[in-house]
């Protein structure tokens, strides 16, 4: 069901559209500088639904993890136009009413498409603020009718080693693996993304489909989905198997559990510029609503 | 030799200083593109890691001057000084934009210098170069004698840690931290083959 998490802004609120496609304040407070160090220089008042202002396309677009195309930054904006994206497929198997082969307008015939401004944190450290065009992910898993049996859902990533440098270059095992448990994938605010600013998703953002689940680190919301199966073990996720340690299954964003490499407690909202101060990290990205489905579980042993 | 000749007798024209003066621009100018969107749109940690990275590169190439005399007959002994606090302004400049840009907060870069290893260990580094930073003049030179030679020996684990840190901080498996410490490697190793050019010849056994 369309429309069941609201935003409490639109891009067309706070952003003309002549302003997203410009670079905002490159450098917002250049004077910061002094005041950076010692001082508690952590923005306090950016509150969850605070001025979600969506990063400017430029941002969004050229700042991208997505390894197939090489681990810098920079690469999948360099190198994702070489990826085939149609004709798509893909692949439905697993404990379901109606396995398959679909096509991208098969998967998604029928469901509303929606567009939802949404804070995006990346186990890096760093974050954005992206509007999305998509369908919540529940609406097309209820439509390949998942049996009882299953427990979870798990996607996989298009690979295209002749389109894709890094996985000619085996940065990380391919293909890319994720999961949810159904619970998760049901809940409204997870969903399957086909745009973003009202346009058809850029290549290097994870085109034609891609599943967002706010909440979740970054690399749990897995790009250019080619296969969605539905099973009863908890499916294998791609940073989980090279590092269980570093990256959880569940990887909810999480201010207390720190990465073992760096602290979770604070981001830096990307497109601030070389001063740009950091901010508190919330509790499920600020999407508190999810709580309910970590209920009994303790977050530091499922991180 | 004509072509070994040719290099040394065209960088005997170069002033060491320069080296000072195009690090420092260098060094400057990334400072500069940081500011102005030349950096992208995260320009505090592409900063951050290009002081890191060129910072590496130094000490490298302050490592390969000595093997480059002995082997290649190539001569950079004079730039040997500057290529060195050069690596070590391009560290202390990569730690600025780490504590004051990147953590920002005194409590934090305590905590993370304290509690995340590859910090730790990229710290470690930093406080080895310190000293031989501070005397790298000619006052200290004449006043340590020969101890100024061993003192100058902690560039050996200062290079170590420095490999150690890149390779720890990275995810995934890219080659390049494994390249650079291949190079620190082999460049290190180079130091332990003897000065003595003749060797006895393998014994035979005779059982
Ligand atoms: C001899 C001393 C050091 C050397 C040679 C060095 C070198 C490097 C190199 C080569 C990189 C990676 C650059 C790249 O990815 O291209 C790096 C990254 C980094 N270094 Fe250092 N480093 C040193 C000391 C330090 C110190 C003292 C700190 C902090 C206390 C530090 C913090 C970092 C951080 C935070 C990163 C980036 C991690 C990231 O991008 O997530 N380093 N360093």
């Amino acid at each position: 069901m369309a429309y069941r998490w609201k935003n409490d802004l639109t891009h067309a609120d706070v952003t003309p559209k002549a302003a997203w496609l410009n670079r905002r304040q490159i450098m917002a407070g250049a004077a910061g500088l002094g005041a950076g160090f010692g001082a508690a220089s952590i923005a306090g008042s950016a509150s969850a639904q605070d001025a979600l202002e969506p990063n400017p396309l430029e941002d969004i677009t050229s700042y991208n993890n997505f390894y197939e195309f090489g681990t810098g930054k920079e690469d999948p904006m360099r190198y994702a136009d070489q990826m085939e994206i149609s004709p798509w497929s893909i692949t439905v198997d697993g404990l379901c009413d109606n396995p398959g082969e679909y096509s991208l307008g098969e998967l998604t015939e029928g469901l509303t498409t929606e567009e939802r401004i949404y804070r995006f944190r990346c186990v890096e450290a760093w974050s954005m603020v992206v509007p999305w065009n998509g369908i919540e992910l529940g609406d097309v898993l209820a439509k390949l009718g998942p049996k009882p049996e299953a427990k979870f859902v798990a996607f996989e990533t298009t690979v295209q080693p002749e389109n894709m440098p890094g996985v000619r270059r085996n940065v990380i095992p391919f293909p890319y693996v994720e999961g949810l448990r159904m619970d998760e994938a049901m809940h409204p605010l997870a969903m399957l993304a086909t745009g973003l600013y009202g346009e058809p998703m850029p290549k290097q953002n994870g085109a034609p489909i891609r599943l967002v689940v706010p909440w979740k680190y970054g690399f749990k919301s897995i790009k250019s989905i080619v296969r969605i199966s539905f099973v009863e073990e908890q499916p294998p996720a791609t940073w989980n198997i090279i590092n269980p340690n570093e990256y959880g299954f569940y990887s909810n964003v999480n201010p207390l559990h720190s990465h073992p490499r760096w602290s979770q407690e604070s981001e830096r909202v990307i497109g601030g510029g070389l001063f740009s101060s950091r901010q508190p990290t919330l509790m499920f990205n600020g999407y508190s609503e999810v709580a309910p489905l970590y209920e009994d579980m303790d977050l530091d042993v499922y991180f | 030799m004509a072509v070994t000749d040719t290099i040394n007798s065209t960088l005997r024209k170069v002033p060491a200083w320069a080296i000072y003066v195009a690090g420092f621009l260098y060094a400057a100018w990334y400072f500069y593109l940081g500011l102005t969107g030349g950096l992208g749109v995260e320009p505090i940690n592409t900063l951050e890691r290009k002081y890191g990275l060129t910072a590496i590169q130094l000490i490298i190439a302050g490592l390969a001057v000595t093997p480059l005399r002995r082997w290649a007959n190539i001569n950079l002994m004079k730039f040997r000084r500057a290529i060195g606090v050069t690596a070590f302004f391009f560290v202390l400049a990569h730690f600025c934009v780490w504590a004051l840009l990147d953590v920002q907060t005194l409590a934090r870069v305590w905590a993370d210098i304290l509690k995340r290893p590859y910090i730790t260990i990229g710290m470690g580094a930093f406080l080895l170069l310190i000293p031989l930073a501070a005397t790298s003049n000619n006052l200290s030179v004449r006043k340590l004698g020969p101890k100024w030679r061993q003192l100058h020996k902690l560039v050996y684990p200062a290079a170590i840690l420095a490999a150690i840190h890149f390779i720890w901080l990275v995810k995934g498996f890219p080659w390049e931290p494994f390249i650079y410490a291949g190079i620190i490697a082999v460049l290190l190793a180079l130091r332990l083959v003897p000065k003595k050019r003749r060797q006895p010849a393998p014994r035979r056994a005779t059982t």
